[in-house]
């Protein structure tokens, strides 16, 4: 064999591997490869697809749903103030029993916090830098011809600043008002637009009970942020509210609030309504509470008043966000491995289908290697266009919700980016199997493969 | 090209010079193959020991279940024997792995198979330029090499046909320019015109005659003895054996 004259096997061995490492070329040529058996399967691959697809779009969409409604509560209880503590009236479980049940003759029912608490917790209490107390009274509130019933709020100066109210025009009553037990008023954004349809309000005055009081304020609408109201007996969640100052309010309508309700025989009396205790530590706020709660406890035979604390509610709602997430985050996750698994079963199929091809292929040269990541791409295809659409469609999801249900959705970046590399792996994982099943065929065998 | 006597070669040992200076691209060493099923052994090869050398044309004849098919697949290093030695070239591919025995398929052989097998989904181009995509080739490169090709099978107003729109003896021409693409020590072709009908297949077996013309090593498995007798050398297994090995023509 000495005159034999070709290069060698293994000279030629080295020019091949030297043109055959990894390039884009070559990457370009198994993905084309591998789109063009994905196309020759349209239907077959959509569905394999629609797996990912919706794992994918499942794990964006709720993230962002739940982390929009975790985002709107946070952003409820932060309006409460974190530093705040709230203290409502409630009329006793007991007596709201007995005059439901329209037993016994009408009376007078007495209860709720009082004047003489808030100076107790106000002096005794450490780290207590303010307390706001405020009186709510029902009344029809006119502006001439116009009517409307409101919780007529009579409260302090800094009320607007401890939760977190702002004024859209106009401003708050001052302290001098305060002192001169002045008629001025700041209406809420409702009650404004709702009396004063067509005039500015500022400058014009409304009528409540015989009085006349000044417009110099109105406040910005509330949205959402009246979820404290929500519990509260006395102020019910009408964010239509009018803000008079205290002093007023005590001299307009008496030292006790009396509210007739619906069945008119009934009247109750309740000398504050609600209080925001203001702490000046915020990692003090849940202990203040406790202690306020023990205080109040002490003082009063049935339970007639309700403490929040906003901050322990954003604890408990940040606590509730992270379960759902991790809920949410589990059935996605299931959804992507039922559309990985779908793409094995796809691809262990297609394999089957084309032994003939693995036999023509490792007959013209291909390796083993060559035959992998042929399938390989292909699976990762399969996966990446379907995390692709998924990506696309859990974005366009949340957004539809938020415009027909006005859910806080919120997509943030983490979440296509995590789902995406997610069902790029999948496809790596569900195409190693079957990737692994063509390459070791037997080439004859392939090749005698019907 | 020289002339070659008409000979026989029943032995062992490699048919003795044919003629000096002819360059020996194959040569099996006393070949057997085994298969194993569970317990059952059963030899199908019996030690073949033959030579084929650079440009010559041969046939191998036989009955069905004579082992020519295991022949082909150990010559187009498809399978390994279980005992003796192939060489390729000077490369023994008996002590070869999988990877470099894919490499010498790629790199040395080229395959035409009865039944075409060409890749459904590809055009014609692209079933030429396989190997070569196998090779490394550039782009540029391997689609220049198969034009080239396509042109010399016939094929060149058809390059982006799919098999399914070829009749027969043109899938078969596709075939061939495949097999020519990286430029192959043998050329192996089993019942090349097996599915064919006889105008397509006197095209194809024409082609043959030009692919010998110009120099190329050619081993065909056939049944047909019309077939044999065009080549110029003719081997005949009978149950895993050589039973004749005789030049026809010069």
């Amino acid at each position: 064999m000495s005159d034999f004259t070709l290069d060698t096997f293994v000279e030629h061995q080295a020019r091949a591997a030297s043109r055959s490492k990894f390039n884009l070329v070559r990457f370009k040529k198994i993905t084309q490869v591998g789109v063009k058996s994905i196309f020759s399967h349209g239907l077959r691959s959509m569905l394999t697809v629609l797996g990912i697809v919706i794992g994918v779009a499942a794990v964006i969409a709720m993230l962002a749903v739940s982390e929009g409604a975790s985002f709107e509560a946070q952003q409820q209880f932060r309006d409460l103030g974190a530093s705040n503590i709230l203290i409502k009236s409630v009329k006793p479980a007991a007596v709201e029993e007995s005059t439901q049940r329209g037993f016994g003759p009408p009376q007078a029912v007495i209860y709720g916090l009082t004047n003489a608490h808030i100076t107790t917790i106000r002096d005794t209490i450490p780290g207590v830098s303010n307390v706001i107390a405020s009186r709510i009274v029902k009344k029809n509130v006119w502006n001439l011809g116009i009517s409307m019933n409101t919780d007529v709020v009579g409260t302090a100066v800094d009320y607007p600043i401890s939760r977190n109210y702002n004024l859209r025009a106009g401003r708050f009553f001052s302290e001098s008002e305060m002192r001169d037990h002045a008629n001025v008023v700041v209406l809420s954004d409702e009650v404004a637009s709702e009396l004063f349809p067509i005039d500015n309000p500022l400058g014009n005055s409304i009528k409540i009970d015989s009085d006349y009081y000044n417009v110099v304020g109105i406040m910005e609408s509330e949205g959402f942020s009246n979820l404290g109201q929500n519990q509260a007996g006395s102020s019910n969640a009408a964010p239509s509210r009018v803000f008079i100052p205290f002093t007023a309010s005590k001299s307009r309508f008496g030292e006790t609030t009396t509210r007739q309700t619906a069945g008119g025989m009934e009247s109750e009396t309740v000398e504050l309504h609600e209080a925001i205790i203001q702490v000046e530590d915020q990692e003090a706020v849940i202990e203040v509470g406790e202690i306020i709660d023990q205080i109040l406890q002490r003082r009063h035979r049935d339970v007639d008043y309700t403490i929040e604390i906003p901050l322990a509610l954003l604890r408990q709602a940040e606590e509730s966000a992270l379960r759902d997430q991790i809920v949410a985050g589990a059935i996605a996750g299931i959804s992507l491995l039922v559309g990985g698994i779908g793409i094995m079963n796809i691809m262990l199929a297609s394999v089957t289908e084309r032994t003939r091809e693995i036999g023509i292929r490792r007959a013209l040269g291909a390796k083993k290697r060559d035959i992998i990541a042929q399938f390989l791409v292909e699976a990762v295809i399969l996966s990446g266009v379907g995390g692709l659409i998924g990506v696309v469609l859990g974005i366009i999801i949340p957004f539809v919700i938020s415009i027909f249900w006005g859910m806080t959705t919120i997509v943030t970046p983490v979440a296509p980016i995590l789902a995406f590399s997610i069902s790029a792996m999948i496809g790596v994982v569900f195409g190693i199997y079957p990737s692994m099943r063509a390459a070791d065929m037997d080439p004859v065998e392939a090749l005698r493969h019907e | 090209m020289t002339t070659l006597d008409s000979h026989s070669a029943q032995g062992a040992i490699p048919s003795p010079g044919l003629v000096a200076g002819q360059s020996v691209v194959a040569r099996l060493e006393d070949i057997r193959k085994t298969y194993y099923m569970g317990a059952l052994s059963v030899e199908v090869l019996h030690g073949i020991s033959l030579d084929f050398y650079a440009g010559d044309y041969i046939s191998i004849m036989g009955p069905s279940g004579c082992g020519k098919s295991t022949l082909m697949n150990i010559l187009g290093c498809l399978d390994q024997a279980t005992e003796g030695k192939y060489y390729l070239g000077s490369e023994d591919t008996s002590q070869l792995g999988d990877d470099e025995l894919s490499g010498i398929r790629g790199a040395r052989l080229g395959f035409i198979f009865q039944s075409y097998n060409l890749i459904q989904q590809l055009d014609v181009l692209e079933n030429i330029e396989m190997p070569l995509f196998y090779q490394g080739y550039s782009e540029s490169e391997s689609h220049e090499i198969a034009m080239g090709l396509a042109e010399r099978v016939g094929l060149e107003d058809r390059l982006d046909h799919k098999p399914f729109e070829l009749s027969g003896g043109q899938q078969q021409r596709v075939a061939i320019a495949r097999a020519l693409a990286v430029d192959p020590l043998i050329i192996l072709a089993d019942e090349p015109t097996g599915n064919l009908d006889t105008k397509s297949g006197a095209e194809i077996l024409k082609l043959f005659d030009d692919l010998h013309a110009q120099g190329k090593t050619l081993i065909m498995v056939t049944h047909s003895d019309e077939l044999a007798e065009r080549t110029k050398r003719e081997i005949r297994l009978i149950d895993g054996t050589v039973e004749s090995d005789e030049r026809l023509h010069a």
